[in-house]
């Protein structure tokens, strides 16, 4: 499965020229820079690690690129994503965010159905196990 | 035009009979309005050798305090400050018949949080009023006070978008298609084949509520069986707005509460349930945790036309304070009425917290949304991938688009669809935050895409040539005037 | 649009070019001359910058040309005393850096040791990381730049910050440039214990002491921006002044004679106030009196500092 959380993801994975290029969009526009990573891309799972705090008042992309050499480095094997936030007042939240790394091997999910009262069914998203999981 | 008549004051001002309105009170050229004035403005079209001083006096009369003749009981009541006030009229420009009038309206004629009672005040009785050909309320300035006794979007932009982790780039929806005739077992298979194709909504049409081919409860678990698959399949948040329009409130709410059962993030209502009842939806939205979409059903029988009727950014501004999350605003280049400059000053309504006075978008007033909820536009009706660069323009990035024939239409099948609209977006996305002219280049940079993805070139190629170019019957008055450079 | 594009070598290459125009282009012309009026004499440093320039503006043609390939390195080394104009220097070379697309936004930041250096363990390496980000662009300028180095104390985090910047300064050429300023003294015996620096410093600055006739000139600039002139007697005190001060502990060229120039206006506003009886015209509001100036513990054999530290 190809996970297609954020903002690019049905687009082949950034070059780390694109990256570069969506950071300088967020530098130029304001926004604070934030890497996160995560092995549990649950679409529920709002909070992703923080690899050290949001950058502010960088002036070049460059300064990004370094840090996310550096959590690959470290978190390779996990789901990496980029996020621009913005802090002017009625906003005060994330402007956009993508995906910057991948697993070798995806997450999958699966649905748990679970039956109450007359047809109605209870879902929930589990993780499928990693051996379950197709190539 | 604007010469003060001569208000009749005093004893005189009560004498039985009938007297002109605009000497009742209701003609004060020189009345500054109070910031805590509500403001409405109107495009008036006297019958023929109706004086327009009058008929705008008139209608003042008509929308407050007045009837035909005079009342003594008047006199039991601060009437000066009940009476609204037209304090301007002038001539259209390029229309000899017809004057805009502005009325200013105390805000003690108001109750506090209801669009009914202010409607009810405002376009109540006066459009049938006989001296007028033809009567259209154009604009209405809310003060904060007022402003602040409504509730505003249940959720808004900013908290749909966390709750759904989508940001970045205008939200994909589709409405199923056929929009009446699916059995619930099909409908929802169109459901999951869009949104595991890509999109992140599907919606019901305006008229799908219960009926013989498919009770809602039916479509309602189908749906949401199919938005869960859609779900796990991508690891996306997912959701369908299903609609809870309904015969009685009562009904109404059995359904919302059956959604939030099932697990959906959003419902939706029809514009034809009434101010109140959209009021009661969003509170109980908000209560909820629920978005609340709003299909504006039924609005063009009175907003389309320019002489009569309301306009829609009335409707907007009312909606905005009545509580809903997401509202139908045009496309500009779809199949449905929607002039550039018009649907600008609609998105303006739905998404800033302050709009400034704009003539060349129709936005007549000053009008401050006191932090507010944002309400998210959307944009359906004959759109296509091929325009993604031209929607991204007109529309920007907080904006639903809506592609169901765009997706339910393509030749390799719904999810395909999906694909080619998504991929289309993100591509155009992608290159406008490089820097690139994605207005000029949208054609080319769709191709480009489109060169790894078929979906996309297949979508690229089947509606190629479909455009909607009409004339739009509801345009700007003003149009703004190039100064001259040297 | 937001990026200023790298040149790179083009296939086959442009074989003509028009100097003038590139240099106008580039804002070097401007930028120099610039210089040459906020910075008096220096002339030695002056010439060392259009050197500079012009190489830095030959190489991205010869980059165009197809004559050149790899990115350049850039690091510079600006040693002099303090107040001789390392700073100034520094914001117009990053202005002739940048528009010449070297660096591609352009701005100084500027830092000591106790920005870049933590005072535990692992607190270094984020703090001059955090420095680097914001320099990325830029110019990173790093005044007194051997404090950096404590000899003798290996366990000094002082260390890591040098590892950190030695390895961006070599694999992050183009992104930023960095400046290493100080002592010219203090800056040889650095790079002599720590060739790492020495060997990606590709330009080297010396900026000289300035002369009494040229920090007289600046005072009177100075005074001219400020509205003020000397009397011709003050004048003749304050070349006294610049004799004695120069010889005096804390001197610092330029900044010195800043701070002179601020005190002989307290001085002058003092006795102006001291006689509120009197018409004042404005002559009397511009001049410098030989008092003025002469009230300086300078004269006393002290330094005109308010405590003997700095």
């Amino acid at each position: 499965m190809k996970l297609t959380q954020g903002c690019f993801s049905f687009l082949p994975d950034l070059t780390d020229d694109q990256i570069t290029k969506q950071v300088q969009y967020c530098l130029a526009n304001g926004w604070a820079v934030n890497i996160e990573f995560t092995d549990d891309p649950h679409p529920r799972n709002t909070y992703w690690e923080m690899w050290g705090l949001p950058m502010f008042d960088l002036q070049d992309a460059a300064g990004v690129m370094m840090e996310l050499a550096e959590c690959r480095r470290v978190y390779g094997d996990r789901y990496i994503r980029i996020s621009g936030f913005d802090s002017s007042h009625g906003w005060e939240s994330v402007r956009i965010s993508f995906l910057v790394n991948r697993p070798p091997q995806e997450a999958e999910f699966e649905l748990v159905r679970q039956e109450i009262g007359g047809r109605a069914i209870r879902y929930t998203t589990v993780r499928k196990p990693a051996a379950n999981a197709s190539q | 035009m604007n010469a003060h008549t001569g208000t009749v004051r005093g004893k005189e001002r009560y004498r039985s009979g009938v007297m002109e309105y605009k000497r009742m009170g209701y003609w004060e050229p020189d009345y500054v309005p109070k910031d805590t004035d509500v403001i409405a403005l109107f495009r008036v079209t006297p019958q023929e050798g109706v004086d327009p001083i009058e008929a705008s006096a008139a209608v003042a009369g008509e929308s407050s305090t007045a009837t035909w003749t005079v009342v003594w009981t008047d006199r039991l009541t601060a009437a000066e400050k009940y009476r609204a006030k037209c304090y301007r009229v002038d001539p259209v420009p390029g229309s000899p018949d017809s004057y805009f009038a502005y009325i200013a309206y105390d805000l003690d004629l108001f109750e506090s949080g209801s669009i009914a009672n202010l409607s009810a005040s405002i376009i109540g009785n006066v459009f049938g009023f006989k001296p007028l050909k033809a009567l259209r309320l154009e604009d209405m300035r809310f003060p904060v006070a007022y402003v602040k006794t409504f509730q505003g979007p249940a959720t808004g932009i900013v908290v749909e978008r966390e709750r759904l982790d989508k940001f970045g780039r205008p939200l994909l929806g589709a409405t199923i298609k056929p929009k009446l005739g699916l059995s619930g077992r099909n409908y929802g298979r169109v459901v999951y084949e869009a949104l595991k194709g890509g999109l992140d909504f599907t919606k019901d049409d305006e008229n799908i509520n219960s009926q013989p081919f498919m009770h809602w409860r039916d479509r309602f678990l189908y749906c949401m069986e199919a938005v869960n698959r859609a779900q796990a399949a991508s690891g996306e948040v997912k959701g369908t707005y299903l609609n809870i329009t309904a015969g009685t409130m009562e009904d109404m709410y059995e359904r919302a509460e059956f959604a939030k059962e099932l697990g959906s993030c959003i419902v939706m209502i029809d514009l034809v349930i009434g101010y109140t009842a959209i009021q009661s939806m969003a509170k109980w939205a908000r209560r909820n945790d629920m978005i609340l979409h709003l299909h504006r059903a039924g609005h063009s029988t009175y907003t389309r036309q320019k002489s009569h009727g309301v306009s829609f950014r009335v409707i907007a501004k009312w909606m905005r304070l009545a509580g809903v999350d997401h509202i139908h605003a045009g496309t500009v280049v779809g199949k449905l009425e929607g002039d550039p400059n018009t649907t600008r000053g609609y998105y303006d309504v739905c998404r800033e917290d302050f709009n400034p006075m704009k003539l060349e978008h129709g936005l007549f007033f000053d009008q401050s949304w006191a932090s507010l909820n944002k309400m998210m536009p959307v944009a359906s009706g004959g759109i296509h991938a091929g325009q993604m660069h031209q929607l991204l323009d007109l529309l920007g990035e907080d904006v639903v688009l809506q592609f169901g024939g765009g997706t339910i239409g393509h030749p390799m099948g719904i999810a395909a669809g999906a694909i080619a609209n998504r991929v289309a977006l993100e591509a155009m996305i992608l290159a406008r935050n490089e820097g690139r002219d994605y207005v000029h280049e949208g054609p080319e940079i769709l191709a480009r895409a489109a060169e790894t993805c078929t979906p996309l070139k297949a979508a690229l190629e089947v509606w190629k040539d479909v455009t909607f170019n009409y004339q739009s019957t509801d345009t700007p008055d003003f149009v703004p005037t190039a100064l001259e450079t040297v | 649009m937001l990026d200023v594009p790298h040149a790179t070598t083009t296939e086959g290459g442009e074989t003509r070019f028009d100097l003038r125009k590139e240099a106008e282009a580039a804002g070097i012309t401007d930028t120099l001359q610039q210089l040459e009026q906020e910075l008096v004499g220096l002339r030695p440093v002056k010439s060392r910058v259009r050197q500079i320039a012009s190489l830095l503006l030959i190489e991205r043609i010869r980059q165009r040309a197809g004559l050149a390939s790899a990115p350049p390195t850039l690091h510079m080394s600006f040693t002099g005393n303090p107040g001789t104009g390392k700073t100034t220097v520094a914001l117009r070379m990053a202005k002739i850096l940048h528009g010449l697309g070297f660096v591609r936004r352009g701005q100084v930041i500027s830092v000591t040791r106790d920005d870049l250096v933590g005072q535990y363990i692992g607190h270094t390496a984020p703090k001059t990381k955090e420095i680097l980000k914001k320099a990325m662009g830029g110019v990173l300028f790093i005044d007194e730049a051997y404090y950096l180095h404590r000899p003798g104390n290996e366990r000094d985090y002082g260390q890591e910050a040098i590892e950190i910047l030695l390895q961006v300064m070599e694999n992050q050429r183009e992104d930023l440039v960095v400046i290493l300023a100080g002592y010219g003294e203090r800056m040889t015996s650095f790079f002599a214990s720590n060739p790492g620096f020495r060997s990606r410093i590709a330009h080297h600055i010396d900026f000289p002491d300035y002369g009494e006739t040229e920090l007289l000139v600046i005072a009177e600039l100075m005074l001219r921006e400020r509205g003020y002139r000397f009397s011709a007697a003050a004048r003749e005190a304050f070349e006294k002044y610049i004799e004695l001060r120069r010889t005096q502990p804390f001197f610092s060229n330029a900044r010195s004679i800043r701070n002179a120039v601020d005190r002989i206006r307290l001085r002058q506003a003092d006795r102006l106030v001291s006689d509120l009886d009197r018409m004042l015209d404005v002559a009397d509001l511009e001049r410098i009196d030989p008092a003025d100036v002469l009230a300086s513990r300078v004269f006393s054999g002290g330094a005109d500092v308010r405590s003997a530290k700095p």
